[in-house]
């Protein structure tokens, strides 16, 4: 009993919270295996696996409830993506007619391009399951952005993002309030005897808003001031540059590896331009950090839980990309000839690793915490 | 600690300097308070000693201060960030993060402090402010007097030799005012921190002052000496001083606690008098001020000029149904508004009567506003109906609804959108289907000294509210209400607007006001209703509900103890009766 008891996880504070990183890399992971598959079953496994860790493991703090908003996007792209395929045809060819649009006759400059026409199985099928894999992505962001607190993600920025960090903090806080204001100011105009609603009343209070969102931004730029925002040490010029230089560098490194991985054809190149990118962009924010004076309050520690996490979205990650290795037809069904998909069998169980975070991480005290033993 | 020699202060484009020749002195350890009325420059003074004014501010600022040895002219705020912490009016925009626990961090972060001393300070500051419960909750779930709080440990924590606040009880609560003023002092007495604070609210502070800074007038030279010196010359005292200068108390009782044992003899003599009449007609007597009394606007009639007299314009004005004379302004049966899942208003029965001033109080965040915003349509009751004018409000189109009830909000600034004063009032004319000339006759009858082309930003905040209020009587309505009217009003401000609303009340309007203000509610209320988590717990005559309650009851109640006494004009009115 004992050993059970001591692994289980425990409830979440500040203390023990898994890094936001670790949330991120666990989401990443589970984005590389979407973005390898074509399956259906595969993608609505990588779904629920995503959903069921969100369940289980999300607070109530106002982020968190991002995901719903993040499923109905990943929804809205997939019925984008039919209609399209409807309106505009397909490459895909296919036998299998399911109905005929009248199709608009267009200019000649616009040859290449088909409005309307013959609807067939086969590109509904495709477009359905690449549909899917852009709404499972949305849905692993939508994932990692309700288990994550943005604002702790920040903070364990380097110190040279600092000051970035900062303003995207204020804006965070800032858009509330400010949809708070128009809101507010729209439902004063009816004390004015205005109507309240209607594109007209948006315009009318638009500068008054405006004006309030600008004097309270001076009111938090004299308090941050006040409080010490900006303090810096001084650093030689020739150190800024080369700071500059790395980051800039590096940055671009890990936009052309992160892309050759995602995108199919560049694994060879893709991992080691990652790699070199990150280690650039690192040195290059580890120099910057001279500049600043400031010290981190309880910054989020990268534990074993938070290890596990991280590993279980690597091992998603790394079993999918080897299972396309060997088995590619299983991963990217066809839909010329028409056939029903595979759940291939080892592709699947390696996705439920994702799963391991639902049992490592600590759980969230929704209600107030009761006394009990 | 803090030292101004001979300073001024002159802002960009300015006629005038907002300070001039002061020299002032606030030792360690002590609790200085700023007192004056508004505009005479309290929030440059402030912002001097934080060096906001000018490296933040703009402007130019001669002489010298100097703060802990530091001269202000080469050290930026930032640098003083260490030394000086600064706590503005509003304590929403002063906050960076979004949890209480890393906002206390926040000021220590900038400074650079190791991990473990930040570790250590931001548990005690938790348990010297009594936030320890609240560590993690995101500070915009908090109420106003923990906001408030949180506001003053964030700059606590890098142990801050001098502490500068703006206000900080104007929004509060009586209850959480005290609590906020507890910590002042124990900071006092237990660090020895020196704190120079600047409030309106002198009933609440005056008794923790150690000296008391008085600006008379803009640009004047300031005043310094003890509490008794000051309150005996001071263009602004709270009610106790009023009623020692009355009775001609020495030395002048400054706390409650001082008065009472002064005030026997007042008692004595105050026992033979009975305020045998209701203070309705107690204030029908009230002379109205020099101004000759405002009529109110005419109501226009559908034959009264108009600029554009648009066809649906004037459909609309013939169907209008106006209120029913000898009704009710506003009824509330059983209602119940829910907001999410807290139900901000619970089965609430109110009935209000024309010519009825009510002062609705409670705690921040017991349902005054909501009570308010569902009598102007703005919350629908889930339960329960509301009636205004004989109609719910919710259905009532506003041009009609502009008639029967008025609401003045929190922030003022709400209401204004124009960008000159006569735009405004124009604006309102139109909207209230008035005259021309209307709202501009209204803003000079509440402000005299008024110019046509003022920015309403740029208005204090007793101007602001009156424009405001000029702009919702302009359309007449027979329910006015008033929500937290008095933040940020100095004496003067107070008494011009409860002259108003006493005129308004004569009139027959039915007043609602929303506030913490017990002096004011004393002065003008005929009725109290204290709300509760959206209950009614008590709904009477000013002079019974308040009597026994220590944070409704104002300071004359409480230093007079018996009898139905609620105001120093009360008092001096019953004395002169006597004689």
């Amino acid at each position: 009993m004992s050993t059970v008891q001591r692994l289980r996880a425990p409830e979440a504070h500040r203390g023990n919270a898994v890094h936001a990183g670790a949330w991120w890399l666990w989401a990443l992971g589970l984005a590389v295996a979407a973005s390898r598959t074509g399956n259906p079953l595969l993608l609505g496994l990588i779904i629920a696996v995503a959903g069921y860790v969100v369940a289980v493991r999300r607070t109530d703090a106002p982020w968190a409830r991002s995901y719903a908003v993040f499923v109905k996007l990943g929804l809205a792209v997939l019925v984008i993506r039919l209609v399209f395929a409807v309106l505009l045809g397909s490459p895909i060819g296919g036998t299998h007619i399911l109905f005929t649009l009248p199709e608009v006759p267009l200019p000649g400059w616009a040859q290449g391009i088909r409005l309307g026409g013959r609807v067939s199985a086969e590109s509904l099928l495709f477009a359905l399951y690449d549909g899917l894999t852009l709404a499972t992505l949305l849905i692993c962001v939508g994932a990692a952005n309700a288990l994550a607190n943005p604002a702790r993600l920040l903070k364990s920025l380097p110190g040279a993002l600092y000051e970035a960090g900062v303003a995207v903090v204020v804006a965070m806080t800032f858009a509330p309030h400010f949809v708070a204001d128009v809101s507010r100011l729209r439902a004063a105009r009816r004390l004015r005897g205005r109507g309240d609603r209607g594109l007209r009343s948006l315009l009318q209070v638009g500068l008054p808003v405006l004006e309030g969102a600008l004097e309270r931004s001076v009111a938090l730029a004299a308090a941050m001031d006040a409080r010490g925002y900006g303090r810096s040490a001084s650093v030689p010029r020739g150190v800024r540059r080369t700071t500059s230089a790395l980051t800039l560098g590096g940055l671009l490194g890990v936009c052309a590896g992160t892309y050759g991985l995602l995108a199919a054809e560049g694994a060879r190149y893709g991992m080691p331009l990652l790699l070199l990118g990150l280690a650039a962009a690192l040195t290059g924010l580890r120099l910057g950090g001279r500049r600043a004076v400031r010290t981190r309050y309880r910054p989020d520690r990268f534990g074993a839980r938070s290890w596990l996490v991280a590993a279980s979205g690597a091992a998603v990650a790394a079993l999918t990309v080897r299972a396309a290795g060997y088995a590619p037809e299983a991963m990217r069904p066809g839909v010329v000839p028409l056939t029903a998909p595979e759940l291939p069998l080892w592709p699947a169980l390696g996705l439920l690793a994702g799963l391991l975070p639902a049992f490592v991480a600590p759980v969230p005290v929704r209600a107030p915490a009761k006394e009990s033993s | 600690m803090i030292r101004f020699d001979n300073v001024s202060v002159v802002y960009d484009g300015a006629p005038a300097p907002a300070l001039s020749g002061v020299d002032l002195a606030v030792p360690e350890g002590e609790l200085a308070l700023l007192v004056g009325p508004s505009g005479v420059g309290k929030s440059t003074l402030l912002g001097a000693v934080s060096g906001l004014v000018p490296h933040f501010t703009g402007g130019t600022l001669r002489g010298r201060v100097t703060v802990g040895g530091r001269d202000t002219r080469d050290h930026p705020p930032r640098e003083l960030a260490d030394l000086v912490g600064t706590v503005g009016q509003d304590p929403l925009s002063h906050f960076v993060t979004d949890t209480v626990e890393d906002e206390l961090a926040y000021g220590m972060e900038s400074l650079g402090l190791p991990a473990d001393t930040m570790r250590r300070r931001v548990e005690e500051t938790l348990d010297l402010l009594g936030l320890a419960d609240l560590r993690d909750r995101p500070i915009a779930s908090l109420s106003g007097g923990q906001q408030q709080r949180v506001a003053i440990g964030s700059v606590l924590t890098p142990h801050p030799r001098v502490l500068v606040l703006d206000e900080p009880t104007s929004a509060l609560d009586p209850a959480a005012a005290e609590e906020v003023l507890a910590v002042l002092q124990r900071l006092v007495h237990d660090l020895g921190t020196t704190i120079l604070l600047a409030e309106h609210r002198l009933e609440r502070v005056i008794q923790y002052a150690d000296q008391v800074i008085v600006l008379p007038t803009p640009a004047a030279t300031p005043l310094t000496g003890t509490p008794p010196e000051m309150m005996a010359i001071s263009p602004v005292y709270p009610p106790v001083v009023s009623l020692g200068r009355l009775a001609g108390w020495t030395p002048l009782p400054l706390s409650v606690r001082d008065a009472r044992r002064q005030a026997s003899p007042l008692r004595e003599q105050l026992a033979g008098v009975t305020l045998d009449e209701t203070p309705t007609t107690l204030w029908a007597g009230v002379p109205h001020g020099g101004t000759g009394g405002h009529s109110g606007p005419q109501p226009s009639t559908p034959d009264a000029p108009r600029a554009k007299a648009g066809i649906r314009h004037a459909l609309f004005r013939r169907k209008q149904t106006p209120p029913p004379a000898g009704g009710h302004p506003a009824e509330l049966t059983n209602v119940t508004v829910r907001r999410n899942r807290t139900e901000a208003l619970r089965n609430l029965t109110l009935k209000i009567a024309p010519g009825e001033t009510i002062a609705l109080m409670g705690r921040n965040g017991a349902g005054k506003s909501t009570l308010l915003r569902t009598l102007t349509g703005l919350h629908t009751p889930t339960t329960g109906t509301v009636r205004v004018g004989g109609e719910p409000p919710k259905d009532t189109p506003p041009k009609t609804l502009l008639r029967r009830t008025g609401l003045v909000p929190q922030d003022p600034r709400d209401l204004l959108y124009a960008d000159t004063v006569a735009a405004e009032c124009a604006a309102a004319d139109k909207d209230a289907g008035a005259p021309r000339g209307t709202a501009r006759a209204l803003v000079t009858t509440l402000l005299p000294d008024i110019t046509d082309d003022t920015h309403p930003r740029d208005l204090s905040e007793g101007q602001r509210l009156a424009l405001a209020l000029a702009v919702i009587l302009t359309a007449k309505p027979a329910l006015i209400l008033l929500d937290e009217p008095t933040r940020g009003l100095d004496y003067a401000a107070k008494h011009r607007l409860a002259t108003v609303l006493k005129q308004l009340a004569a009139e027959g309007h039915a007043i609602v006001l929303a506030t913490h203000d017990v002096e004011l509610a004393a002065e003008l209320a005929h009725r109290v209703v204290i709300l509760a988590e959206g209950e009614v717990v008590a709904d009477g005559p000013m002079a019974e509900v308040v009597v026994s309650s220590p944070a409704f009851a104002p300071q004359v109640t409480k230093i007079l103890g018996t009898g139905p006494w609620l105001t120093v004009p009360q008092i001096r009115r019953a004395l002169e009766a006597a004689a």
